[in-house]
């Protein structure tokens, strides 16, 4: 691992971060990442966070048209509620902060008591849980689905429109809209490794795949023998499918799970469409490359949204942050 | 009264710990001070320092293979934290302690082990001693208070299915018996190992959770006899 010592590893990074982005304020203390223009007047903020490992995700996403601060924890540990206290107020405006978590037990639990302590602190706070990962079936009996990919398109949505000054109740509402319009699959090709274990979390051996896989490396549906990409987008999309039944366009996400190549996600993209353009489904939009990563997972995910007009205008709006910047 | 006979305990916390230390001194007789608090917390930051590889080891069969680790740099700033005060009430110390733990730890333990101690802190008010009894109520509604944050029962293989256990055998003794406390979270944490985790990263597992002892507790069972071993008089720890 290109590390200095385990222990270091997030603090490291956010120093990185400092150096290679000064348009952007890292609290390597407090472990916050701001935009260095917040409070930005008359809008209101989001704020997301959770353990670290999943770059870009989230401080990669903090800039104008998206997130307003990023709170990363430790390496798949979720952040701790000081962080998002310290971030919701240095980015409310008084217009309010709309906290994007991931349903995780730790994020949920953190960002709950977050969200009382800044509201103690006169912050209006609203919520969104993003729960979009299919592989998990059974919710009854677990602690729900888990939230992946969707985050992105949920953080760049909502994010726009914030950007157009909507208050907190919209934002919260479109946030809400994305993510139960949402779902994702994913799979693992190889396990990936924590600094703190300096080895591999799971057992993978070579030549077989976790279809279902979650991006801390949790099982997934079942585990079989090497398939083509072609096989496992009809796979994925299956599952997918199943679930979220479109009636109209889609916007796509083929994510690498961070040692997966571009040149294998693009073909995977390929096959991506073919199933969806079998199943008569109109992609409006498609966007390929590693966004929600697992360390050094080799594998991918499919996330899928349903897109009406007002969800594309959105997402086609200008965003301007480290890891996703269009049209500013 | 208290005593060891009474409890049960077999003097398993070796030389020292055996019937010497009586209740007038050290038992739950005209309540316990804020130094037993103390004791008990510095106590479980031993534990949890000497388990932490096992903690993790269990984590990384169900889990994510970080409650050691977690749970030891809470547990490592608690100790800090009552190094730099002097004497507190019980429910004072209790309550600093939650807090900082649920500043420090993160995932899952930090809030749940945090709401324990902070709800069972506020419980005890600023009262200088405690009775047992009390003691164990507040126990009671800090337990209550990890249900319903984590939204689990006993059986779903969490923390709970040791504390409920130890907070059952307290409240049964009259808040008089800390060994039937800590057998009882023992004896929980050993009888999460066949059952099917319902809730937090281990349920993603299904019935592949299944033979594997909840960490949490595990964790939770060490906390327990940290206290017992507190209430007794074990100084170990004190430094």
């Amino acid at each position: 691992m290109l590390i200095n010592v385990p222990e270091s590893v997030v603090p490291d990074a956010l120093r990185g971060m400092a150096a290679a982005h000064p348009e952007l304020t890292v609290d390597v203390e407090r472990r916050v990442v701001l935009r260095r223009d917040a409070p930005v007047a008359g809008k209101v903020a989001l704020v997301s966070g959770g353990g670290s490992g999943h770059e870009p995700l989230h401080g990669g996403f903090v800039g104008p048209g998206m997130l307003d601060a990023a709170c990363p924890g430790e390496i798949f540990t979720s952040p701790v509620p000081d962080q998002m206290v310290s971030a919701a107020a240095a980015v409310d405006s008084g217009e309010g902060v709309l906290f994007v978590v991931k349903n995780y037990t730790g994020d949920v639990l953190n960002f709950d008591m977050a969200a009382e302590l800044a509201e103690d602190e006169g912050v209006r706070v609203a919520k969104v849980l993003v729960e979009d990962d299919v592989a998990v079936t059974d919710s009854t009996f677990t602690a729900g689905r888990r939230g992946t990919g969707a985050t992105l398109f949920v953080e760049k949505i909502a994010g726009a429109l914030a950007a157009e000054g909507a208050p907190l109740e919209r934002v919260e509402a479109v946030a809400r809209q994305v993510a139960g319009d949402s779902r994702s699959f994913g799979v693992a090709l190889s396990p990936c490794s924590t600094p703190d274990k300096g080895g591999p979390t799971f057992e993978l051996p070579p030549g077989e795949l976790e279809m279902g896989v979650g991006i801390h490396g949790e099982p997934g549906r079942e585990r079989r023998a090497m398939m083509t990409s072609g096989e496992i987008a009809d796979a994925a999309l299956d599952a997918i499918l199943d679930d979220l039944r479109p009636d109209g366009p889609v916007l796509a996400l083929v994510n690498g799970m961070g040692s997966t190549p571009l040149v294998e996600l693009y073909g995977f993209c390929a096959e991506v469409h073919r199933v969806l353009g079998e199943r008569r489904i109109p992609v409006a939009r498609t966007l390929v490359g590693n966004y929600v990563t697992s360390l050094d997972m080799a594998g991918a995910s499919v996330t899928l949204c349903r897109a009406d007009e007002e969800l594309l205008r959105l997402w086609d709006a200008p965003v301007r942050t480290p890891g996703l910047r269009w049209g500013a | 009264m208290v005593s060891r006979e009474l409890t049960g305990d077999d003097g398993r916390d070796g030389p020292g710990a055996g019937p010497g230390p009586g209740p007038a001194e050290s038992g739950t007789e005209g309540g316990l001070d804020g130094e037993v608090f103390v004791r008990w917390l510095r106590l479980a930051a031993d534990e949890v320092e000497r388990a932490a590889d096992r903690l993790t080891e269990l984590d990384s069969a169900i889990g994510d293979a970080d409650h050691g680790g977690n749970m030891r740099r809470g547990f490592q700033a608690v100790r800090e934290g009552l190094a730099e005060d002097g004497p507190r009430s019980p429910g004072a110390v209790l309550t600093t302690a939650g807090r900082t733990l649920v500043s420090t730890v993160g995932g899952a333990s930090g809030p749940l082990y945090g709401t324990l101690l902070r709800r069972a802190g506020k419980a005890l008010g600023d009262a200088e001693r405690v009775p047992g009894a009390e003691l164990a109520r507040a126990l009671r509604a800090g337990v209550d208070a990890v249900a319903q944050l984590g939204g689990a029962a006993p059986g779903d293989k969490t923390m709970l299915d040791a504390l409920v256990p130890a907070v059952d055998a307290l409240e049964k003794s009259g808040g008089t018996d800390f060994g039937a406390a800590r057998t009882a979270a023992e004896e929980g944490a050993a009888a999460t190992e066949p059952l099917r985790a319902r809730k937090g990263r281990a349920s993603y597992l299904g019935e592949r959770s299944i033979g594997h002892r909840d960490p949490g507790a595990t964790s939770s069972a060490l906390l327990i006899a940290a206290l017992d071993r507190a209430v007794y008089g074990d100084t170990e720890g004190d430094d």
